[in-house]
């Protein structure tokens, strides 16, 4: 298949799931798309298997927090889709309330995304669920809250050793 | 008394005899064969890893090999950032070295926290937190050249070993060891 311009993925995504696309963003240096939480995992999917579309690679996830955007504190997680095979890509991003941050794994669709997803949710505090084994991956296995949040605290000592010397 | 049989073919050397203390021999034997744990955290590693190639050669001051287990080595060069995740193996790996044993801390993360003193949320701010250290190098990282200084200053160390000291370092119990 042939490489496709953002406005022509963003058109196929449509034709398949009129309501999943929230918001587009084409003018940035990365053209983004803001996507459903809950239609986030049957987006996924098409960009995967759609010879059109055949996002075979999943770069990169990043979480972030937003804890004053209007209309609500947000967490976004944020998708890089590549295809090897056409030479495109796009950044797909789910915004979710920051009170409760789920959003449905990917990792049955990009095998990729298994450590992807334990380090958003080891550092910024999202849950994605049907991850097979959603455990820290960075800091250590009995460490409290997400140090990547705005609000958050380094604690004053881990395990007997001081952690605050200034 | 009977008479020992000088077998030193040697006519220079024939009836010359060597006077010294037990500390002295040992200490230098131990001193001239310092053994440093394979044990890398982060970029300082690199250096130290330079340091026992080819152009800074640790081998000529005998302290070339660098082991695989902590209980034939007796020097830990921390070389790199040590996180909480990563303190208590640090303190499992020395609390497995053999007495008498030392410890440099090389480069700014190691001494102090270096850049993450103030917002490292996960770094431990200063490797004496955990274990005690003989010899601090600072550096970001410390050059070949300064690590080879820190060794022979573990090398002074070690010639004013007494036989009879049974001092042992010990690491604090209240850091956790991992299950």
């Amino acid at each position: 298949m042939a490489r496709l311009e953002t406005g022509q993925i963003i058109a196929v995504l449509k034709e398949k799931l009129p309501d999943a696309v929230t918001e587009e963003v084409l003018d940035g240096v990365d053209p983004i798309l803001v996507v459903k939480a809950e239609a986030w995992s049957a987006v996924a999917e098409l960009c995967r298997d759609d010879s059109r579309l055949g996002f075979d690679l999943l770069s990169c996830i990043t979480g972030v927090d937003y804890p004053e955007r209007e209309g609500g504190a947000e967490i976004e997680v944020i998708y890089n889709l590549d295809s090897i095979a056409n030479g495109h890509e796009l950044t797909v991003k789910v915004k979710l309330p920051r009170s409760d941050p789920r959003v449905a794994s990917v990792e049955s669709i990009w095998a990729t995304a298994d450590w992807h997803e334990r380090e958003t949710y080891d550092l910024v505090g999202v849950i994605f669920e049907g991850h097979h084994n959603l455990v820290r991956i960075l800091c250590a296995d009995d460490w409290v809250g997400h140090p990547l949040r705005k609000d958050y605290e380094p604690p004053d000592s881990f395990h007997g050793i001081k952690n605050v010397i200034y | 008394m009977t008479e020992i049989e000088n077998r030193n073919p040697d006519p220079l050397t024939k009836n010359v005899v060597l006077m010294t203390a037990v500390d002295d021999i040992i200490n230098a034997t131990r001193a001239n064969s310092v053994w440093p744990l394979t044990f890398g955290l982060a970029c300082c590693a690199i250096e130290m890893m330079a340091t026992g190639a080819a152009k800074y050669d640790l081998d000529r001051f005998g302290s070339g090999p660098f082991r695989g287990t902590p209980r034939q080595s007796d020097l830990m060069v921390v070389a790199g950032t040590v996180t909480h995740k990563m303190a208590p193996r640090v303190k499992r790996l020395y609390d497995q070295m053999p007495e008498p044993k030392y410890v440099i801390a090389m480069g700014g993360c190691v001494i102090r926290g270096g850049p993450y003193v103030k917002h490292g949320y996960h770094v431990v701010k200063g490797v004496d937190l955990v274990i005690p250290v003989d010899v601090y190098i600072p550096g970001c990282p410390p050059r070949p050249e300064a690590l080879l200084e820190g060794i022979f200053k573990v090398q002074k160390l070690m010639k004013r070993e007494k036989i009879l000291d049974r001092t042992r370092r010990t690491t604090k119990p209240e850091v956790y060891q991992p299950v």
